[in-house]
């Protein structure tokens, strides 16, 4: 028996998505920064921790951007195969949604097409969308914008078996060093291993969805996890690369099957301001 | 590391008093400006033609900030990822007089050389706490390329603008130092 969700709906979510995920930073996030607070032994580091903690507070009071760069409109959706969708095409449904919440929202509209010289869309869209089909009779919409200096510093790894998870390691990690001050540290970092070049780019951006510091359900992958934070922070580049112990907040690891010959990884790196909302219809 | 005060325009004394590593509170008129109007300033020069700003002594803030809400002066306005404005900066430097940057983020070695030659400072703001810098700019106002939307060249009068010293005249990086000083042995 099919469900019908409209057009309408959706529109007025994704708007809804838009404005939250950029105004209020995720309770998850905010602890995180202030256990981080509470770790940092650097004085211009702790002070750069307390600048982000208090603008996390005067974005949400006066909804306003957490960060101007209101980001590339990156969307999840998991959609219920009994679902229908009625009054007009899905794709348009969200990017109207987008387009209400950048302009009613006050965010910024950061979208150039064609890529070289283009001119910009004027409110933010496209947006790019992702979907999943899934059992059932719902729609959940995750709205995630990711700001450009984060995303310009991520990279893909096409290794070979050989390397293993010291591979994997090495790869993040290096990533990290050559990023150094311009994502914006502290950072979390989302790591895709498996599938191919572009599934593991797009495991690599869901594994940024996870509420920060949860552990990977696999006991050797949680591992991993620690172990590559536990490097990345041994790099000292700390809170805006002023210094300190604290360059991420986070990594988080998903993994796919792979080609016998492959081990793609890709490491997607976000800024401290892991912003993202959900809802479900 | 000390706390400074500083208005703008910059003057040689001004800038030669700041080391990597200070805290600096800015206030006066400084300059948003970035990417595209990087570029357009640089065909400018090539074309041997005006500025639409006099540079000269000023401070350049590589920022697009997001739309003012009304009662706003300005929507929030973090800084951008300096190393993009690298090809540009060191002729703006060099040529039209520039003096100080705000932004986030690694310069070239061309640009350090360039701050260093003539005097000029580097300085990052934080990233991402653009709603809380927001509050310093008292007034903003599109003095250039009004078509090119959050990538115009603003007029910002800042009061007490947070940021801190990246590279000084001298040649100090703050973000090596840094490593130096805080990564495992």
């Amino acid at each position: 028996m099919a469900r019908t969700i409209t057009c309408s709906q959706i529109t007025a979510a994704v708007e809804q998505l838009c404005r939250e995920a950029n105004y209020y930073l995720g309770e998850d996030v905010r602890q995180s920064l202030e256990k981080a607070l509470a770790r940092e032994v650097s004085p211009p580091g702790r002070e750069v921790l307390k600048q982000l903690l208090d603008n996390a507070t005067i974005a949400a009071t006066e909804e306003v951007p957490i960060c101007q760069d209101t980001g590339v409109a990156v969307i999840f959706l998991e959609l219920g195969q009994d679902v229908r969708i009625e009054g007009g095409y899905l794709y348009d449904a969200i990017n109207a949604g987008v387009a209400r919440g950048y302009t009613g929202g006050y965010l910024r509209k950061s979208m150039v097409y064609p890529p070289v010289d283009g001119k910009n869309s004027g409110d933010n869209t496209p947006a790019i969308i992702h979907t999943r089909i899934v059992p059932g009779d719902h729609l959940t919409i995750t709205v995630a914008p990711k700001g450009g200096g984060s995303e310009n510093m991520s990279a893909v790894g096409m290794l070979t078996p050989a390397a293993g998870y010291e591979g994997v390691k090495k790869f993040v990690v290096e990533t990290v060093k050559k990023a150094g001050p311009n994502p914006c540290p502290p950072i979390v970092v989302g790591v895709g291993i498996g599938g191919n070049f572009e599934k593991c780019a797009l495991l690599a951006k869901e594994a940024l969805l996870r509420p920060l510091g949860q552990p990977h359900p696999r006991e050797e992958i949680a591992a991993l996890e620690k172990e590559i934070l536990e490097a990345i922070n041994c790099l000292g580049i700390g809170p805006q690369g002023f210094g300190g112990r604290v360059t991420a907040l986070a990594v988080h690891i998903e993994i796919y099957a792979r080609h016998i010959a492959s081990f793609p990884v890709a490491v997607n790196i976000q800024c401290h301001a892991a912003r993202h909302k959900s809802v479900t219809l | 590391m000390a706390t400074k005060y500083i208005r703008t325009p910059l003057t040689d004394a001004e800038v030669s008093d700041l080391r990597a590593g200070d805290q600096v509170f800015l206030s006066g008129v400084i300059y948003a400006a970035r990417d595209t109007a990087h570029k357009r300033l640089i065909a400018l020069l090539d074309q041997g033609a005006a500025l639409p700003v006099d540079l000269k002594g000023q401070v350049i803030y590589y920022v697009g900030p997001a739309p003012a809400k009304p009662g706003q002066a300005i929507g929030s306005a973090g800084p951008t990822t300096s190393g993009r404005m690298d090809p540009y900066t060191p002729r703006l430097i060099g040529e039209a007089g520039l003096k100080g940057m705000i932004g986030k983020g690694s310069r070239s070695p061309e640009v350090k050389k360039a701050i260093v030659d003539h005097k000029a400072v580097y300085l990052a703001a934080v990233g991402g706490a653009g709603a809380l810098i927001a509050r310093s700019i008292k007034r903003a106002e599109v003095v250039a390329y009004p078509e090119l939307g959050p990538e115009a060249i603003l007029a910002l009068e800042v009061d007490n603008f947070p940021a801190t010293v990246i590279n000084d005249c001298y040649g100090a990086d703050l973000y090596e130092e840094a490593i130096a000083r805080y990564a495992c042995k």
